[in-house]
């Protein structure tokens, strides 16, 4: 493959798929087209230290800009560029700006975008965070005392819960589930963490259905009307519910977009030489778990499907499996929750170390294992020091199936 | 090559430490430490780390 390469989306994903395209050697021209005007940048911290801080614009970008490689420095960067249609028999992607590019090669790259809750009212006090400019939106509202509602008590969700609480904001969760984090961590380590919130502060109101946004008349909110008939008044809230993946400019080429970008074990998408796919749009069967095709959202799968895709568009043949172990990671109330594995997949879980009670997690921490079928194929440390992770990453059982 | 560690950005994720074991490691007082001038055939590996690290707090100078 010496031809060019389009690589659409220029996030963590479409970074790191054209440094190792370049890495392997690929030398022929590179484009990464992408829908924000801003170089590639670090989104973890949206959540958390971007929220919590009182860093400018400038200083933020100055931060958690990646630092590409030297390899990249040949690379057409296009910014601002966002795709709206492709046609993959004639190898031609069109923009927004009604642009186009030929390619030789496609990588797809675009990621997601936030769900949104589906019902009308106060739309000028709701908010998502994907974006730096999401973050900066959201924090500028973030004063002491104001009334914050966080729809969907994911990952994200608990994230902006524990910073704002540390703002000064009354902050109530309302999700859908049993417990915080449920699909992740499961209901116990989803407990443990709930109790952990609430001792600082923060309420729940867990299997809730909102029904409505009461709006004040003006396009602000008054409050959230749940299914019981109770209405959670607040001054504003942020929508965590959830994402959906960009593959609308894709539409019209046959592929399954049911559910992302479906690839194959090699990140090729349905079997094509020349279409590769990376990152949280990518929906591809992990060997580490089984041969289910899955998107999986954390911010190292970029990092590994990327490398995997490159291969796969340089190199004449690759590796037989890919079976790369799933890690994440999330910071609430000054404690680290690390998981390796894919607890998600467990049918039972033990306590392998510590208790679960907030104080006990904050002194000295707290390790769950998650089993399928027998098998340790997920682990979850709360609290516990950065020397002790490797011990308990290496308890989950990579063998792979075959 | 030299590795460099932003020790105010790094967050002791442990990342590097997994990604590179003969680089990167946990002292017993729990800090970090790091191989500052590996050979050059652990290039792959220090780069690996570079990647992983989700406070991109690891940079590798030639």
């Amino acid at each position: 493959m010496t031809g060019h390469v389009l690589v659409v989306g220029a996030s963590l994903s479409g970074l790191r798929l054209a440094e190792q395209l370049r890495g392997l050697g690929h030398t022929g021209p590179v484009t990464i087209a992408g829908a924000e005007t801003r170089m590639p940048y670090n989104r973890p911290p949206l959540s958390k230290d971007v929220l919590t801080g009182d860093d400018d614009e400038a200083t933020l970008v100055q931060s958690l800009s990646f630092r590409p490689r030297p390899t990249l420095d040949d690379v057409t960067w296009k910014l601002g560029a966002t795709a709206v249609a492709c046609d993959l028999a004639a190898r031609r992607v069109s923009f927004a700006d009604s642009s186009t590019l030929s390619y030789d090669a496609l990588a797809i790259a675009t990621g997601l975008s936030p769900r949104r809750v589906p019902l009308s009212g106060g739309e000028k006090d709701r908010y998502v965070l994907r974006t730096l400019d999401d973050a900066l939106a959201l924090r500028a509202r973030l004063i002491a005392g104001a009334r914050l509602a966080v729809i969907g008590a994911g990952f994200i969700g608990c994230e902006v819960a524990a910073s704002a609480r540390k703002r000064g904001l009354a902050v109530t969760m309302i999700e859908t589930f049993e417990a915080p984090m449920q699909r992740a961590i499961g209901i116990v380590a989803g407990q443990a963490m709930q109790a952990l919130h609430r001792s600082e502060g923060i309420d729940f109101r867990l299997q809730s259905k909102i029904t409505g946004f009461v709006d004040r008349g003006d396009g602000h909110l008054d409050g959230i009307r749940l299914e019981t008939g109770e209405m959670i008044a607040c001054d504003l809230a942020v929508e965590a519910v959830g994402s959906t993946a960009n593959t609308a400019w894709l539409v019209g080429n046959g592929l399954d977009l049911s559910d992302g970008v479906l690839c194959d074990n090699a990140m090729r998408v349905e079997g094509r030489a020349d279409v590769v796919a990376a990152g949280d749009i990518a929906r591809f069967p992990n060997l580490f778990a089984d041969h289910v095709p899955r998107r999986i959202e954390h911010w190292t799968v970029p990092g590994f499907t990327a490398k995997r895709a490159a291969e796969s568009l340089v190199k004449e043949m690759v590796q037989s499996s890919f079976a790369p172990l799933p890690a994440f990671w999330s910071d609430q109330h000054g404690l680290r929750l690390q998981s390796y594995g894919s607890p998600s997949l467990g049918d039972a879980s033990e306590l392998l170390e510590g208790s679960l009670c907030p104080d006990d997690m904050r002194r000295q921490g707290v390790a769950l294992g998650y089993r399928r079928a027998g098998r340790m194929i997920g682990v979850v440390l709360i609290g516990l020091p950065a020397a002790r992770l490797a011990h308990y990453r290496n308890l989950v059982d990579v063998g792979r199936e075959t | 090559m030299k590795i460099c560690v932003d020790l105010v950005k790094c967050q002791l994720h442990g990342q590097c430490a997994i990604a590179a074991p003969k680089l990167f490691s946990f002292g017993e007082d729990g800090k970090l430490q790091w191989v500052e001038q590996p050979d050059e055939s652990a290039r792959r590996e220090a780069e690996e780390a570079a990647d992983v690290c989700p406070e991109q707090a690891i940079t590798i100078e030639d």
